[in-house]
Formats: structure tokens, sequence, C-alpha cells
């Protein structure tokens, strides 16, 4: 039902009355509101702030949260009212839409808070009246510009390739950002360097030089110095070439690539040269071959991979077309008009240079652009009266497009100037979100540290882990259920790099320095960690695939006596590991996980360290066993 | 500037996210093992994440990444996210959510297993086979990350999921059925059974 129609429904109800006299059967029985109740008043608390409304005020629009039935899942018995935790200013439009049946955009809200709101409460933002839709169509499309150049930003090249990308992905990487690798730089600028080398030969060539001994007239240098020259403008076009055939081998979508205005400018630079390999020495011919020389210059326009400024002002031309495109179709008419003014105003003048409508062309443009070259004047006075009106409205057709040329080149360029910003604050915006992200997981393992991850006895936990909030708890029970499932458990990097360079040489280093200051400071800490540790570690199950030495595999498994006792010293730890034995099959969790080797004794200070080899005693791991199987809680 | 500038009708009109509502509370109530005001409680959760009404499994990808930084939950979120989207339309509605939490947190523990089963179950044909058990264990140890203690080896997962198949298939057909299932799990003394699966923190006094 369309919004707002169901205020209507007694009138509608009431033409069904009129159809009585004249029905054929007899009318179905009315639908029976069960809960009829006269209108009532009711109360929203919207983040404190109390509002009321009139039921059937709420019940207009019946697809929204507010006139549906879902606004009872946020009824608060107690106190009788719909409390919404959300913001009560942005409440107030969205209550007036239910009372006016306009929404208006307040122009001081952020867009993206505003559509939230209006997506929570069930609004489609389409229903903003005629009087703010314009504002706010505005807004959001700045908005959502914006945030497609951040996501832009973000996503174009300077986040690091995976490291498995192909040699075309880093070519093209390499070309596209020339800062990210020293060898996209050196050639970046190599080819700026050759592209301004050939230009300025292709300059100099036609500058005339002191003519060779013998000769009078003066020569251009380009042919004094010929295979100089045609030397230089080989090397050039081989390194051009060069390089646009290993950007068409780099380049993701060929076709996209040969079709980009910035391919095309490469072929056209290189393509006169081999033109010129091909055709003959006819002298017919070399006519043309020197127009293609002047395809040359075109090579300047390859700077424009070097210059962003370049770049933008192709942008801008590319936007402002369509006013470009109105500046040209004005001045032409203009210039139309009055050429033939001119012309039949100059035409009784005897030995006037205003020889045809065509050669009057002339006239006005220099004049409409306030050139005034003077080559032609005219000298009746009508001629004179119809050229001071010709420029003084080529002032005015030239300058009214150019403000807009002007702001779209100012929009272009604070765009990009804005995206340069962005990729600049882009790494330090990275880093800080790191670090917080990096805060949120070393908090489990500095919980785990503070010895919070006891299955026992609750008095024993130290202060520091009963100070968490309720949702840490549950997260790091999270993360410790994920631990047992696997029977892995987190580190942090050191840790880890630590372990694998153990690993490799086959004995441990301990943590000992690490924890030593620990170990001084946190006694009681330690030693509940320690019988933690043996609890926990003690809560092995069996794999039923026997003798399975998983990852134990790359250290010497040597047998221990059941009777020694592990040195105390931390100094004199060795990569004494022990066999596998299996246990009794006591399951404690469906997944079977693979043995750890239990601590020795739970009182001795053992320090919390990966290092800690220890003797597996089956008569005391069992007891730990079925101790531990009645500690573990379900979710 | 008039017939010259093409008219750009910068029709960016995206149509209306969809939004769903969900059914009475009293419906819900009566389906589900939750009282009223677990129920606002848990919707009123739900709507401030999701205000349309509906998680899609970007959404769902997202929170598990936030709550498992430490390694790669996506894979495992895929598998949850079709184990709760029941009726395959890619996306999970109230409705749908509260269904699945009412057997995981208030079911029998038979539901429970069941549920647990058709999560594993990932082509849904009633029969877990080793691959399918793969693929769920290797989903959970990428959720480890790569910095553990001790380091993972690539066949980690899969010894660790001989050791549960071998377990788990009693009649040595290659494959697991629900009985089988619920029968391995029973034995083992079920109430101890993890059964990690990812709850918002607004429901923190429901998992007590």
């Amino acid at each position: 039902m369309a919004a707002g129609v169901a205020t209507w429904m007694p009138f509608a109800r009431a033409a069904a009355v009129g159809w009585l006299p004249l029905a054929q059967k007899t009318m179905p029985k009315p639908p029976v509101d069960k809960k009829s109740r006269s209108d009532e008043i009711l109360f929203v608390n919207v983040s404190g702030l109390r509002f009321q409304t009139w039921k059937n005020t709420l019940d207009r629009y019946p697809d929204t949260l507010l006139g549906s039935s879902e606004k009872e899942f946020f009824y608060n018995e107690e106190t009788q009212e719909y409390f919404f935790d959300r913001d009560p200013e942005m409440f107030r439009h969205i209550l007036n839409f239910f009372r006016t049946g306009k929404l208006h955009y307040p122009r001081h809200e952020c867009i993206q808070a505003f559509e939230e709101e209006l997506a929570f409460y069930g609004i489609i933002p389409e229903i903003i009246g005629d009087c703010c839709m314009e504002e706010y169509r505005d807004r959001k499309k700045e908005n959502q510009e914006r945030l497609a150049e951040d996501t832009e930003a973000e996503n174009a090249g300077d986040a690091p390739l995976p490291p498995d990308a192909t040699l075309r992905e880093r070519l093209w990487r390499a070309f596209e950002n020339p800062h990210t690798s020293t060898m996209a730089l050196v050639f970046y600028y190599v080819t700026g360097f050759f592209i301004a080398v050939s230009v300025i030969a292709n300059v100099v060539e036609t500058v005339p030089c002191r003519p060779i001994k013998g000769s009078i007239k003066d020569l251009p240098c380009g042919e004094k110095f010929s295979v100089a020259f045609s030397c230089l403008d080989t090397a050039c076009v081989l390194i051009f070439s060069f390089e646009y055939l290993m950007r068409l081998y780099a380049a993701p979508s060929r076709c996209d690539f040969a079709r980009s205005v910035m391919s095309v400018i490469d072929v056209v630079a290189i393509l006169p040269f081999y033109i010129g390999l091909v055709m003959p020495e006819n002298e017919e011919v070399s006519g043309a071959f020197v127009t293609l020389r002047v395809f040359r210059v075109f090579r300047i326009f390859k700077f424009s991979r070097h210059s962003q400024g370049l770049r933008i002002l192709g942008c801008t031309l590319q936007a402002c077309a369509s006013e470009l495109g109105f500046l040209l179709f004005s001045l032409t008419m203009a210039v139309i008009i009055f050429a033939t003014v001119m012309f039949y105003a100059e035409k009784g003048t005897k030995g006037t240079t205003f020889s045809s409508i065509p050669a009057s062309f002339w006239y006005t443009i220099v004049t409409m652009t306030t050139l005034g070259y003077g080559d032609m004047v005219p000298d009746s006075i009508a001629g004179k009266i119809f050229g001071s009106i010709c420029s003084l409205s080529g002032v005015l057709v030239i300058a009214l497009p150019v403000p807009v040329i002007v702001s779209n080149f100012a929009r272009i360029y604070h765009q990009n100037q804005r995206a340069d910003k962005m990729r600049a604050q882009q790494k330090v915006r990275q880093a800080r979100i790191r670090m917080a992200k990096k805060g949120a997981t070393n908090a489990f393992l500095q919980h785990k540290e503070d010895g919070g991850l006891q299955d026992g006895d609750s008095d024993s936990t130290p202060l520091c882990v009963k100070n968490r909030s309720a949702f840490e708890h549950q997260h790091h029970h999270l993360l410790h259920c994920l631990e047992k499932t696997t029977n892995h458990e987190f580190t942090d990097e050191v840790t880890y790099s630590e372990v694998c360079v153990t690993d490799s040489v086959g004995f441990r280093t301990s943590r000992s320095t690490s924890l030593s200051s620990q170990q001084g400071a946190t006694t009681t800490c330690c030693s509940r960690r320690a019988k933690r540790r043996a609890f926990r570690l003690a809560n092995s199950t069996v794999s039923v695939s026997r003798g399975s030495v998983q990852e134990l595999d790359t250290l010497h498994i040597t047998k221990t006596p059941a009777g020694t006792q592990y040195p105390q010293s931390r100094s004199s730890l060795n990569a004494r590991t022990e066999d596998l034995k299996l246990n009794c099959a006591d399951y404690t969790a469906a997944i079977i996980s693979i043995p750890t080797p239990p601590a020795n004794t739970p009182d001795e200070s053992l320090p919390n360290s990966p290092a800690i080899p220890g003797i597996l005693r089956n008569s005391r791991s069992s007891t730990y066993n079925t101790q531990e199987t009645v500690k573990i809680s379900s979710l | 500037m008039l017939f010259l500038s093409l008219d750009k009708i910068d029709d960016d009109f995206e149509l209306s996210i969809v939004c769903h509502r969900p059914e009475g509370l009293d419906k819900l109530e009566a389906q589900t093992n939750f009282s009223k005001q677990e129920l606002q409680v848990l919707y009123r959760g739900f709507k401030n994440e999701c205000p349309s009404g509906v998680v899609n499994e970007d959404t769902f990808k997202q929170i598990y990444a936030q709550f498992f930084p430490h390694g790669d939950a996506s894979t495992y979120a895929h598998y949850l996210f079709n184990a709760f989207d029941s009726a395959h339309s890619g996306s999970v509605k109230f409705e749908d959510f509260i269904m699945a939490l009412s057997t995981l947190l208030r079911g029998s523990v038979r539901e429970k297993l069941t549920w647990t089963f058709n999560l594993y179950d990932i082509n849904r044909d009633g029969y877990i086979n080793k691959e399918e058990m793969t693929d769920i264990v290797r989903a959970i140890y990428d959720m480890m990350g790569k910095y553990t203690y001790p380091a993972l080896k690539t066949d980690t997962p899969k010894q660790h999921v001989d050791a549960f198949f071998q377990k788990m298939d009693k009649n040595r057909d290659g494959v697991v059925t629900l009985d089988e299932f619920i029968l391995s799990c029973q034995e083992v003394n079920f109430l101890y059974i993890y059964t990690i699966i990812i709850v918002p923190p607004t429901y923190s006094c429901l998992l007590l």
C-alpha cells in the first residue's frame, strides 16, 4: 500500500456503502479488528528524549519500523514506552515525516548518518520532499564520488603485489607506478630524458648553423650534422618502440591498452620513422615524408605520462568538451555574420583587402580575439562601426564559457590534490589501524600471560583478569575454545620466529630473558601459570593414530626416565623431548587433538615457555585428564 | 550549450535496499525457545548491525574477521553462513538467525548434533565424506593464523581428520551418516563438545 493511504481507509470504506443498493449478492462480512481500541498516545523514548505521538500517526506508514509490529521488539514493559538507542536529533525529522508526510533533509547533518537512520527506521530516501531533494542528491553524489576516490586510492597500486605475481603483473605495476621500485624509477627517468632529447633534437635540427667550408648559404644544423641527428633519432625511436612493446606485453588487457590515449600518442610518435624506412626515396613522396616528420612533435605529448598537470589539463578539456563545443560554435556563427557584414560594408572601398567573405573571416577572427594584426583594416565608416561592434562582441562571446572551463579545471585539480593527500595520509592511517588491531589480538595473548585462562578456582584469578568486560570474557573464551579444538596455541610473531629458528637448529633457547623479569616480579602468577600449564598440557587427548609424532618430529626425541626431575635452571634447557606416549582413551572433545607433552610437576615454577619439554607420566596425566573433563564447560 | 551538451541524466537511482521485517514477536516466541525479553534483546542487536534486516555473507565474514583477527576466518564463515541460511537464499534473515541460535543455545543434544552435522555436510547430501571433513577442519585451522605454538604443518588438518573419521565411520563405508555421527558423539560424552559458533556480544546474557 502506498504510504499515507492507510489514513484514508475509512473514507474508502464509506464508498462501499454507496454500492449497497446495487449489489447483486450480499456483501461479505467486514473484517473484525481484534485489537480495535481507541486511538492512544504512544511514548517513544529516543536516547532519553521523550516523544509522544498518536498511534494513528505511526500507523499511517505500515511499511516502516514505527508503523509495523517491528516496534514491539523495542517495547519496554516497565516504562510502557518504546525505547530506541538512536540519535534523538534525527528522530525529530523521522517523526515529522510521519506527521506531515514529507521527509526533509537536515542540511547540517552528515549525509551518511542520515541515510543510516533512514535505513534503520525502514524509510526509503526517495520519499524526501522536493524542497530538499536536490540538496540531498548533490550531497549524496559528492559523498559517493569521494568514497569512490578513496577506495580507488586504496586499491590503486600502492598495495604490495601478491608474492606470486607473474612477471607480466610486476612489469605492469612497474610501468604504472614508477615509484614502487628503483628499476621502474630508473626506466621512468630514462624515457623522460629521451623524450626531451628527441624533442630538442627536432627543434635544433632546424636552427641555421654555420655553413660548411666552401659554401655561402646557411645550412640548418639538421643537414650539416645529418648523420648525428639521424643516429639520435634512430636511438630515440628504438627506445620508444621498446617501451611501447613492453607496455603492450605487460598490459592486463591489451585491447584496452591499445585503444587508450597514451598508447595512441606512443604509436604516432614512432610511426613516422618506420614509415620513412619503408617508403622509397622518391621525389614526389618525399613531400609527404616531410609532413610525416611534423608528427614527430607529438612526442612531446609523451610527457603527459610524466607530468600530472598535463593529465589534469587533458581531463579538464575532456570534461569541458561541451563548453568548448559551444564556444567554437558560437564563434563560428559570429565570424560568419560579421565577415559577411564587413565584406558588404567594405565592398565599395577601392583596393580593399576584403576581397571575399572567406577573406573577411581572417579579419573577423583577429578582431574578435582582440589580436588586431592590422593587415586588414576597414576604411569606410560603416566598416569601422561594424568593426568595433565585432571586437566588442568578440570579447563577450569568448569570456562566457571560460569560467565554466576554469571551474572544471579547479575541481579536477582539487580532486587530484585530494587523491595525493589521501595517498600520503593513507600510509599513516593504515599503520595506526594496524596498531589498533594488533592491540586487540595482543589482548588475548596478554590475557593468557596474566593467567586468565584458568579453568580452576575463581578466587585465585588475578585481579587483572577480573577487571575485563563481559565481552572480553566471551571473546577470550572463544579464542581459548579454538585453541583447544586445534590443540595449538596462539602466539605472537616474536615467539613464533624464535620457535622456528630453534626448531631448525635443533635446540631451544627459551624465553628466559624475557620471562626472568616477569618471574621475579610475579611469582605467584608464575606458579599458578605453571600449574595452569600443567593442567592444560595434561588435558591432552589421545590420537587414534598410534605413535604419530606430529609437530615435534623435527626435534630429537629421547626417552627420559620417569623419575628424573626437570632441572630448574633455565640456562641448561636443552631440547629434551620425549616419546609421545599415548594416554588413556578419554575424549574431552569430539575433535581429536594431538598429544602435547605435559609439564613436569606443577609446583615447580616453570616458565611459560614453549620450550618446556617435559616428562610424560602416565599416572599423573591420567588423573589430570579425569579432572579436566569435568571442568570444561559447554557453550 | 542547449543542444550541444548531451543530457547526462545521472541516474544513479539505486533501488532501495531490501528491507526485511521479521514476523511478530509472539509468533517467534512460540517457534523458538527464547522468551520475549530475550528476543527483544537479540533483535535490537541484530537490527543495529543490519538495519536492512538481513545478513549477507560478506557481513558474516567481516564479523568473523573481527573475532578471529589472527587468521583467516572467511572459509569457516562461509560454511557457517550456509548452515544458517537453511533456505539457501543468500541472506540470513532474523528468523533464520533465531532458529539456529535457539537450536544451538537451547536445543536438545540431538538437535545440536543435527545442526553440527548439517554444518559439516557441505553439499547437503546427508553424508559427511572425508573431503568435506577436511575442508571444515582446514577452515578451522585457517582461523588460527600463522603464529601458533606448535607451528602448524600443512598436513596437520589432514591428520586431524584421519583420526576423527576413523572413529566416526563405524561401518567403514567412507561416509558418516547422521546416525553414526550422533552415536559416536554421544559415546564421547557430548556434553563437553565444543561447538564453535560466533555470537555477537549483545547476546552475552544468553551464553551463560
